[in-house]
């Protein structure tokens, strides 16, 4: 029969949370499909990782180990899944499409003479054949993509397409299995120093109950101070999306998205941003959200509960003024 | 240092985009502009050779209108240009781009090799990536900073969620740039004049065919996509709209 691989993400000995949800695509498609569901976690005394996946519904989890697996090197991991797949051959390979996965998938993929699908938000069987829908054009379209080689598929999930609180539980613990790997020294190229933050953040974005998040549409930096006099009228925070951190009208803290913050505010007022998949992904757990964008085609517009296409400038001055009076 | 700057002429952020009567792509008849962060990455190709002397040669897989961006790269400084000219490489999957790239690189013995972080249009953030794998080179992703020494470099490599980390590499070796790693230049107009005398080598797609193989990812069906909330649009002048706004965020909403 058939194997699916999810691969969970591990970072210095602590899952990441995001693997659930690869989990639970991984059994999406095996309920569909009735293909065999297994689980490996790669790194470097990580069997407590494994036991916890062990938990759910797996027909099996494996426990890829070297030392030479922590830190996390592109090189040591794509020797690791290169050898670890040779033995086990998998049809498709599940993962995360974290920052992490995207430094390495590219390169096991083409080891193995194969393809990544990245960033997918959703899977179709359709007569026999696997459809994965992805983003394209920054959202503003998706694309079904099928896989057009022998195997095996890499896959990789956008955050937020599955439900982690979906995944099923096992009946009784999967059994999990302890390779040891092989990783010569010459193999891992590159030295990484430790992780690190950059400041000390001032403000928790996601502790937010209201924010007003800008994008390129604010224009100038002066303009800041427009959202800023919402901002304050609603009692929320200032964010923004990455260009204009870039640009440092705002500091990197404000940031959301995917290589800032994800927030999930009971509002997130968008002003100007058009909703590139890398802002999304770092708001669309918010419990209402609302857009104002000039572009009426802006991907933004897929995921608002309100929408207003219109110019930024002319509506925001009387809807501080109407907000003042409503809060009396 | 020798650099390569691999770039990308992607739709303009806010072009409307129309879908083809197939359904495969998007109709060609749209304006056009470089990949945002491909030009990070060659404004910084530029800075690295301003401090240690080199050469920048920029380089793009497309049709004849993607030879402005290699154009636009000419003119803010990089030394001569490649242009993989072929309607086909449109529809590449990273695999196949990557693959024609290191055909036509690979006996050139750079430095350092940059791509974007990932395109505007596709999406992928993969060709650097495979490129770095076919040609046998270390890669490292989402670089924010980069500064030769002895050994090597060291790169500062943007994480999720606020985390950096600095990773020492040898030389030569592939870098995917990220958005905001410096500060562009505009081409000047010495620059833009001195762009038309620089050398710009131009690739059929029958001379790196060889190399490349069939696509193993196949886009079925594009379209738009079907919205899973139900949005509601405010219309009407702006006063009108603030007021139903408010009305919503008080009443619908209960945020005020």
């Amino acid at each position: 029969m058939d194997t699916i691989l999810v691969i969970v993400e591990q970072r210095e000995g602590k899952l990441n949370r995001v693997s659930w949800e690869t989990i639970a695509a991984g059994q999406a498609i095996a309920a569909q499909t009735g293909w065999t569901l297994e689980a490996a976690v790669v790194g470097a005394g990580v069997s407590a990782i494994a036991s916890d996946v062990a938990a759910k519904k797996l027909a099996k989890v494996y426990d890829i180990e070297s030392p030479r697996l922590e830190p996390y090197t592109p090189d040591a991991f794509v020797h690791a899944l290169k050898e670890f797949l040779g033995k086990h051959p998998a049809k498709l390979v599940l993962m995360p499409h974290t920052y992490q996965v995207r430094d390495f998938v590219p390169s096991l993929a083409t080891a193995l003479q194969t393809t990544a699908i990245s960033d997918v938000i959703g899977v179709k069987y359709e007569s026999g054949k696997l459809l994965f829908t992805r983003q394209m054009f920054q959202g503003k379209f998706v694309a079904d993509v099928s896989f057009a080689g022998s195997g095996p598929c890499f896959v990789t999930f956008q955050n937020g397409s599955f439900r982690a609180d979906k995944v099923e539980a096992g009946t009784g613990a999967a059994p999990v299995e302890t390779v040891q790997v092989e990783i010569p020294d010459s193999v891992v190229r590159n030295k990484p120093q430790e992780v690190f933050k950059e400041a000390k953040q001032a403000v928790d974005l996601t502790q937010a109950e209201i924010i007003v998040s800008v994008g390129r549409g604010i224009k100038e930096q002066k303009n800041i101070e427009l959202a800023k006099q919402l901002a304050d009228a609603l009692g929320g925070e200032l964010a923004a999306s990455r260009p204009i951190c870039d640009n440092g009208w705002l500091p990197m803290d404000r940031q959301v998205g995917s290589s800032g913050q994800t927030v999930a505010p009971k509002l997130y007022l968008a002003l100007g941003i058009s909703g590139a998949i890398q802002h999304i992904v770092g708001m669309k757990g918010a419990r209402s959200i609302v857009a104002i964008n000039k572009d009426s085609e802006a991907p933004i517009f897929e995921i608002a509960d309100y929408a207003v296409v219109g110019n930024l400038f002319d509506i925001v001055p009387p809807l501080i003024e109407e907000v003042k009076k409503a809060k009396g | 240092m020798k650099i390569l700057v691999c770039m990308k002429q992607v739709p303009q952020k806010d072009a409307p985009l129309k879908l083809n009567e197939a359904g495969t792509w998007i109709r060609e008849d749209v304006s056009y502009e470089v990949n945002e962060p491909d030009a990070f990455a060659l404004e910084e190709a530029l800075r690295q050779k301003e401090k240690h002397t080199g050469e920048v040669v920029v380089i793009t897989a497309g049709p004849a209108r993607a030879s402005q961006v290699l154009r636009e790269g000419l003119a803010k400084g990089a030394d001569r240009a490649i242009h993989l000219e072929d309607n086909a490489f449109i529809g590449l999957d990273a695999h196949n781009t990557a693959r024609a790239i290191a055909a036509v690189i690979k006996d050139e013995k750079f430095d350092l090799i940059f791509t974007g972080l990932q395109s505007d249009d596709y999406g992928y953030a993969q060709t650097g990536v495979i490129l770095a794998e076919i040609l046998g080179l270390p890669h490292a992703t989402i670089i924010m900073q980069i500064e030769k020494n002895d050994a090597g470099i060291r790169v500062k490599r943007e994480l999720e969620a606020g985390f950096f980390q600095f990773v020492d590499m040898p030389l030569p070796a592939v870098l995917t740039i990220q958005s905001g790693i410096n500060k562009l230049r505009y081409a000047t107009l010495i620059g833009i004049k001195q762009a038309k005398t620089k050398p710009m080598r131009k690739v059929t797609l029958a001379e790196v065919q060889s190399a490349m193989g069939d696509n193993l990812q196949k886009i079925e069906k594009l379209y738009v996509p079907v919205k899973s909330k139900k949005t509601e649009f405010l219309e009407g002048p702006a006063a009108e709209v603030a007021r139903k706004l408010v009305d919503k965020l008080k009443n619908e909403l209960r945020v005020i």
